[in-house]
């Protein structure tokens, strides 16, 4: 066999052991999904979406308080991390070269490592003993560090990514930085920052670790920022280890919930960017 | 990018802050133990219906955890299925009182192919969890269970990988009987086993007990019950094999009801009695005797005084034992020592200014 | 204002939030290092090698979750890394425009699951699966420790294998994004020169490498991280082996298992200070992946035709 057909062979190969690649991820993929769906969905009723928590044995409960609460825990989140985020990620754009931002780099990358759980150790202590309750706002905090990382380097990223020739014309025609960065280079950018945004929105709102030891949870309708709030993790998380079929089933219907969530807000972040960059074409 | 923010305004209008909130509802935080988790749940929704403006919200985080927050003062109250230790006590920020609430018991189910009622002494657990006993056709189990055709298999130990209440009950009871287990092992939430697979929850040890022939696994009885796996009959002090129930665990408390200290902290794994199930334990409510917060502490005697008589009656439906009644008669007393009032050091100020100001207000009365 | 006033004031405020994110990061290694004083002072480095972890008696080390962390990554890694590639490669290089976009949603799919529906699946679907194959394991392959163990069905493999779908998303959606960013005229050249499709794939990993290997780290922060999910079905039991079929355990199970319970000092310190040494590893893996990256940046600026030219000459 002369080499050029002995190179097309074992190219053939490797495209196929790629398909197989595919394959092979999607298997477990579709078997999650087929679990979660099959086991859940006869409790995916009207009941599951307006009641609250009920005790075992009697009808009708629900996860509207969890479902609920879920948003506002990742709307916090958001509220914390996503200025925080941005305007690091702007710093180390703009000066990229410093010694500081290298650090600053760094320091991201670090947290971006730290295991969820660790957060959750260390919000409890900035933010649930020095007050002494568990709190919406804690469970927000915990959530948002673990966002704050992923917005940096998105933002950073992207906003390095837009074409030199529109910030050289910005400043140009006698645009400060300020005005530069924020008038022309970041609305160039909107769109990748968003899916950076989105994307860990759906990173966080799978969360149960760090939710354990600062929203704690809630068995009541409650929107109250400062006492403990309910998640759709931490209640699936309880339900799951629970003795009861009725319970199981309900915490099946909520990981299909919490699926379908962070797929609808990846999906978003997909669309976003499309739409906007759609806009942005002049 | 607009709808985005809309949604996220709209969330946050929907947030309140404590301000906001209907002034007359009163949320309770506690946390604890989960073995009594379906049993607390129920008490506090009924007692919610009951009482429509008290919300008291109990999160299972474990035996520890539950002591851990009360002694922060995250939480109001505590629950726990290990009394507090004498250092636990002396590190929380004020005295703490123990009130049992339900009776539970520690069953070890097992997994063999065709083999149903088994029996186990205390001392043969104890070297099966030591790893002493390494097959079910070993000699030690055949003699405590004559007739029994044991297959040739492996056992498969499992134990808890958390901390927890139930290990507490398990380990306590094999502490008690075999010097052996005290020795290496000891009783706690948290222990170093020497062998064996840990799993996660009640749940986990069911699962992985019932997916794995030659499996033994300790649970909460309810989990055994729910699940219909097959549990074993365990020996207690008078001799007798008996089977967890709601009738055996009831006699282990009344077998040691008589003994019970002042403040209700005793173990009632190996109790005397012949009909008592030997791994059966109290799980208790902790509450400050003395607590800053007295319209909350007044709510929380309250409850405990309905959760003795009428929440009583919720227990044997949802699998628990309810109290004998000697000890319920105990705690009602036990609970006047909760001081709801400011008839405290500082109250005994107040009223004796009182009293001075009246005297000197009759005094000018008097001479005006 | 004057226009470099108006610039340092952007400078100085944008450094702020900067400067909050470096704090941040600052006061979790400070608060992690003081909280664990009891167990520093008390076991110093046996706490890094020591293997026993006894509660009761106050002894505490922690060699067998730093192996069981680092095991469990490593497999996850070796497992996670061509699959994803290949994914990356497919979808970016070799799949039908139509099947593209579906493909990539797909794969986002997978790290749309939280991590305890992964744990439960695991615990109740993964393992009955993995305990038959240990079954069938042929006694001759016992004898290697690799293979050696109880057929339990949680362990050590069973964890690689859950870490390895979980990270497999993150891993290919960056090396797509990469792929996506290498400029056509590398290819183009690299057919021009009569390359193979795969030759063509291998010229645009070249150029891509260091962010390649950027994607592959991030897959094993991910792995070193990952609690709910291994806890599951790990087995959760202090033993140092190699097998894949024996029970382990690691850092962060052990921190998830026990930290709502440890209600003595000495036990919570000692339990923090695995959570310190977490954070200390992924320092590490941080440095290393940026080392690993630097020099892949060296050496790339030869020109990349070479290796197909060498080959052809090799051949004739």
């Amino acid at each position: 066999m002369n080499n050029a057909a002995r190179r097309k062979i074992i190219s053939r190969i490797v495209e196929a052991l790629c398909a197989l690649a595919v394959v092979l991820a999607l298997i477990p993929l579709a078997m999650i999904l087929f679990y979660v769906l099959t086991r859940g969905l006869s409790a995916l009723n009207f009941a599951f979406f307006t009641h609250t928590p009920k005790p075992v044995g009697e009808a009708g409960g629900g996860m509207a308080n969890a479902i609920v609460g879920t948003l506002i825990l990742i709307g916090i989140a958001a509220l914390f991390a996503v200025p925080i985020g941005i305007i690091c990620g702007i710093h180390l754009a703009e000066y990229a070269g410093t010694k500081f931002s290298s650090i600053v780099r760094f320091a991201a990358d670090v947290l971006n490592g730290v295991p969820s759980i660790v957060i959750g150790m260390f919000a409890y202590g900035l933010v649930v003993l020095p007050v002494k309750r568990f709190s919406a706002i804690a469970g927000g905090v915990a959530l948002g560090l673990l966002m704050i990382p992923i917005v940096v380097r998105t933002t950073e990223e992207l906003l390095r990514l837009v074409p030199s020739g529109l910030r050289e014309g910005a400043l140009a025609l006698g645009a400060t930085r300020s005005r530069a960065v924020f008038g022309v280079i970041v609305p160039a950018a909107l769109p990748g920052i968003l899916t950076g945004i989105l994307v860990a929105l759906a990173r966080v709102a799978g969360e149960t670790a760090p939710l354990l030891f600062t929203s704690f949870n809630n068995a009541y309708w409650s929107t109250n920022l400062m006492q403990p709030m309910a998640s759709l993790t931490y209640q699936v998380y309880t339900y799951a280890l629970s003795p009861y079929d009725d319970w199981h089933r309900q915490a099946w219907a909520g990981a299909f919930l919490l699926v379908m969530m962070i797929l609808t807000l990846s999906i978003a972040a997909r669309l976003a960017v499309r739409r906007l960059e759609r806009m942005n074409r002049p | 990018m607009r709808p985005f923010i809309i949604t996220l305004l709209l969330i946050a209008a929907c947030a309140k802050t404590e301000t906001q909130q209907r002034p007359s509802v009163v949320t309770i935080n506690g946390a604890g133990a989960t073995f009594p988790n379906p049993i607390y749940s129920k008490w506090f929704s009924d007692y919610n219906k009951l009482h429509p403006n008290v919300q008291v919200n109990y999160q299972s985080i474990g035996s520890g955890g539950g002591i851990k927050q009360m002694t922060a003062q995250t939480v109001f109250f505590g629950a726990s299925d290990m009394p507090m230790t004498d250092e636990q006590l002396e590190s929380a920020p004020g005295p703490v009182l123990h009130f049992p609430t339900v009776l539970g018991a520690v069953v070890p189910a097992y997994n063999l192919p065709n083999v149903t009622g088994l029996k186990f002494t205390g001392p043969l657990l104890a070297d099966i969890y030591l790893g002493k006993v390494k097959k079910w056709s070993d000699a030690a189990i055949a003699k405590v269970n004559p007739g029994v055709s044991l297959p040739n298999l492996d056992i498969t130990i499992v134990h808890r990988s958390e901390g927890s209440g139930t290990n507490f009950i398990f380990c306590d009871f094999l502490s008690k009987v075999s010097p052996e287990f005290k020795q290496k092992v000891g009783a706690s939430t948290s222990v170093n086993w020497p062998v064996g697979v840990g799993a996660k929850g009640n749940e986990g040890v069911t699962g992985m007990v019932r997916q794995s022939p030659g499996a033994i696994g300790y649970v909460e009885l309810i989990y055994a019950l729910q699940n219909n796996i097959p549990i074993g009959d365990v020996q207690n002090a008078a001799g007798q094999f008996v089977r967890a129930s709601l009738d055996s665990v009831t006699a282990a408390a009344a077998g040691a009801a008589a003994n019970m200290p002042a403040d209700f902290r005793v173990s009632i794994t190996d109790a005397p009695g012949k009909d008592a199930y030997p791994i059966s334990s109290f799980t208790w409510i902790l509450l400050y005797q003395n607590p800053t917060d007295k319209e909350r502490g007044r709510i929380m005697v309250d409850f405990m005084k309905w959760a003795l008589a009428d929440g009583q009656k919720l227990a044997a439906p949802l699998g628990y034992a309810p109290l004998p009644k000697e000890v319920v008669d105990r705690e009602m007393q036990a609970l006047q020592r909760v001081i709801l009032t400011l008839s405290g050091a500082k109250g005994k100020d107040l009223k004796m200014r009182m009293a001075s100001q009246l005297e000197m207000l009759r005094l000018l009365r008097g001479s005006a | 204002m004057t226009r470099s006033h108006d610039d340092r004031i952007f400078g100085l405020a944008t450094g702020v939030f900067a400067a909050l994110v470096l704090l941040i990061v600052v006061g979790i290694a400070f608060e992690l290092s003081r909280q664990s004083m009891l167990s520093i002072e008390k076991f110093g480095w046996s706490f890094w090698t020591g293997k026993v972890w006894d509660p009761v008696s106050g002894v505490f080390g922690a060699r067998p979750f730093i192996w069981g962390t680092l095991y469990s990554s490593l497999l996850a890694l070796i497992l996670s890394t061509p699959i994803a590639l290949g994914i990356a490669i497919f979808i970016s290089e070799l799949s039908p425009r139509v099947l593209r976009q579906p493909l990539a949603y797909l794969t986002e799919l997978l790290a749309a699951i939280p991590s305890i529906v992964y744990g439960l699946w695991g615990m109740f679907v993964l393992t009955p699966i993995i305990r038959k194959v240990e079954l069938l394991t042929p006694e001759a392959l016992r004898k290697f420790p690799l293979f050696s163990g109880p057929p339990v069905g949680v362990g050590m493999g069973t964890a690689a294998i859950i870490l390895s779908i979980m990270v497999v998303p993150f891993t290919s959606s960056v090396a797509r994004e990469i792929l996506k960013n290498v400029p056509s005229a590398q290819r183009e050249a690299a057919y021009a020169l009569g390359a193979t499709r795969w030759e063509a794939i291998k010229v645009a990993i070249g150029y891509g490498k260091s962010g390649i290997i950027g994607a592959i780290m991030l897959g094993l922060g991910r792995a070193l991280g990952e609690t709910m999910a291994v806890t599951m079905v790990i087995g959760n039991a202090p033993v140092l082996s190699l097998s894949l079929f024996k029970p382990q355990y690691t850092m962060a199970a052990v921190i998830a298992n026990e930290f709502t319970e440890a209600a003595d000092e000495l036990y919570l310190h000692a339990l923090i200070e695995i959570g310190l040494l977490l954070f200390i590893i992924t320092i590490f893996v941080n440095i290393a992946s940026r080392l690993l990256i630097w020099s892949t940046k060296r050496r790339t600026i030869r020109p990349v035709i070479f290796p197909i030219v060498a080959e052809e000459e090799s051949a004739a």
